[in-house]
């Protein structure tokens, strides 16, 4: 029985290992292509070995000088719209969902509700509308016009009403009795308990915004005004003559948030699968 | 007057409705008013931004073309597969992984889990250089090794999809992963012991408690899975970011693209917004009813 065991154990610890290089393999791959001079990209064929005599920063040089260092503007653009989005975000959602969670009051089902009804809803669909109000507000091309519209994001609401309703009330009451407003109960007493919950939706949010692609693509209409991955799509041509740049773009954009995932993995893990939680 | 203000921040009455204004002001601007609009839209002919007439069902009936069909059956198509695979071989991690056997589940775990971290942009363009035409690109030339031989990926109807579908995979799979672990370990363990008691194999403790106890996530899952295959944008984006010839990668969201904003027929776009819409709604309430069932069961 323990030969089994131990059988089962080193079969399924060998498919794993398989596994894991499987779906690190592509990142590897990017990463060593990012080093390559252009015309080798494509001509590597099987050789994945690490040859310090080909490989050189050229193509990050080259993505920095550039077309102006426009890949600057990029990065510039993504990190602020995502700090923004991430901080209002945190700030109106926690808010929204501490008064769903916290309070009863006439009209709380209904509103919920409808925090559930955007939920379901494909934002794809109101893409021409928002569009066409984002012209008329003149957020076109503009930071706000891709915050503003998602900044009060229904699965954060979800998730803090969920994570409130599940905190001790008695703490609300103490507050009140020594005179504390409603609004300093929420800032000083309620907020500093909800922290794990805003850790976890500040990394759903900053990722969201980080690698969202359709609403920021319709938004914005110049070159240095572009997020990441918006910039990153615009040097896709039928003709394959940017993949130098491209590549090494790629790999600086996903650097910061491997970094952030390596170090608060379990936040990031429940920020991701926040939908999964039950009410 | 100071005095009102001041008994105003102590209700307890009046607080929640200055907590849940925020969503109030943005369901109303940007999510009703766009809503409405896109119903109104879809019955007009735009030209501009400004001038609008109506044209009835004008919009709805050139929906009945190839290319909308085209765009629902790759969708219907993506969709599919993308299930087979997304629901299948992440409850096998799960499961492996949360098993006695396996040492080293974290680095495990987080390996699967990593790619969904990429923009689907960045995981395009990997996916773009390991599929390269040429026949020394890397996949090519794994294929002529075992005697296949190379094809030009971006080109092929079938070759295309299973690009997509392979990013999504790829890209989703881990996050699939995690929510079938938090499943497994909700269930209580005595289970396991009892049923092993009885002389129940691995494989019919898999079969018999965990796949049954699974199931409230596996509906989740299958329900996301549907949601993001049909509303699927960047995935064929990254590829034919440009042309789609014959059709190839032209989904939903990407025709509603197509003709709203490179074409400039916002009524039309409308149109197959609403159809859209219409196609989600309908296996929200599929969902809903499965999910309506599986209560009275456990009741």
């Amino acid at each position: 029985m323990k030969k089994k065991n131990m059988l089962t154990s080193i079969v399924l610890i060998l498919f794993f290992i398989a596994v894991s290089i499987l779906f690190l393999f592509p990142l590897y791959y990017l990463v060593m292509a990012s080093f390559k001079p252009a015309d080798e990209l494509f001509r590597n064929g099987l050789d994945f070995s690490i040859n310090l005599d080909l490989m050189n920063l050229n193509n990050y040089r080259l993505l920095f000088t550039d077309g102006g260092g426009v890949y600057l503007s990029w990065y510039k653009n993504s990190l602020l719209i995502t700090a923004l989005y991430t901080g209002l975000g945190l700030f109106l959602s926690s808010m929204v969902g501490y008064g769903l969670g916290a309070y009863q009051f006439k009209g709380r089902n209904f509103i919920f509700l409808l925090v559930l009804f955007v939920l379901m809803m494909p934002v794809e669909i109101l893409m021409l509308p928002l569009y066409k109000l984002m012209i008329s507000l003149g957020m076109i091309n503009k930071y706000s016009g891709v915050i503003l519209p998602f900044v009060v994001s229904p699965i954060a609401v979800f998730f803090f009403r969920q994570f409130v309703s599940g905190l001790p009330k008695d703490f609300m009451d103490a507050g009140r009795i020594d005179g504390c407003t409603e609004i300093g109960i929420f800032f000083r007493i309620m907020v500093p308990l909800m922290a794990p919950a805003f850790g976890a939706m500040g990394i759903l949010l900053a990722m969201q915004s980080w690698n969202n692609f359709i609403w920021p693509l319709i938004v914005l209409r110049t070159n240095e005004m572009l997020t990441l991955p918006i910039g990153l799509a615009s040097m896709l041509t039928p003709y394959g003559n940017n993949y130098d740049k491209l590549i090494a773009g790629s790999v600086l954009a996903i650097i910061p948030i491997i970094i952030v995932f390596l170090f608060n993995q379990r936040a990031f893990i429940s920020g991701l699968t926040a939908g999964g939680v039950k009410g | 007057m100071v005095k009102a203000l001041r008994s105003l921040l102590y209700s307890e009455k009046v607080a929640p409705y200055i907590f849940v204004s925020p969503f109030i002001v943005a369901f109303v601007v940007f999510f009703l008013y766009p809503t409405i609009n896109t119903f109104v839209m879809s019955f007009q002919e735009i030209v501009g931004l400004d001038s609008a007439r109506f044209v009835g069902l004008e919009n709805y009936k050139k929906l009945f073309n190839v290319h909308f069909y085209n765009a629902l059956k790759t969708n219907t198509l993506y969709t599919l597969f993308t299930l087979l695979l997304l629901i299948p071989i992440p409850i096998l991690f799960a499961v492996f992984l949360n098993s006695a056997f396996v040492k080293g589940k974290t680095f495990f775990r987080t390996s699967i889990f990593i790619p969904a971290l990429t923009s689907v942009i960045v995981a395009g363009v990997c996916f773009r250089l390991m599929f390269g035409e040429l026949d020394t690109a890397l996949v090519n030339s794994l294929l002529i090794k075992i005697g296949l031989p190379p094809q030009k990926w971006l080109l092929g109807y079938w070759t295309g999809m299973l690009l997509m579908v392979l990013l999504h995979f790829w890209k989703t799979a881990g996050i699939f992963m995690v929510y079938y672990l938090a499943g497994l370990q909700s269930i209580p363990h005595e289970l396991y012991e009892s049923a092993q008691i009885d002389g129940a194999g691995a494989v019919q403790r898999l079969w018999y408690i965990t796949l049954p106890l699974l199931k409230p996530i596996v509906i989740y899952t299958l329900t996301i899975a549907i949601f993001e295959g049909y509303r699927m944008f960047g995935e064929s984006y990254v590829f034919w970011n440009e042309g789609m010839p014959g059709d190839i990668g032209l989904t939903i969201v990407r025709y509603i693209y197509q003709q709203a904003f490179q074409r400039n027929d916002m009524g039309f776009g409308s149109a197959i917004g609403i159809a859209l819409l219409c196609l989600v709604m309908i296996v929200n309430l599929i969902q809903l009813r499965f999910f309506g069932m599986f209560k009275k069961e456990r009741d």
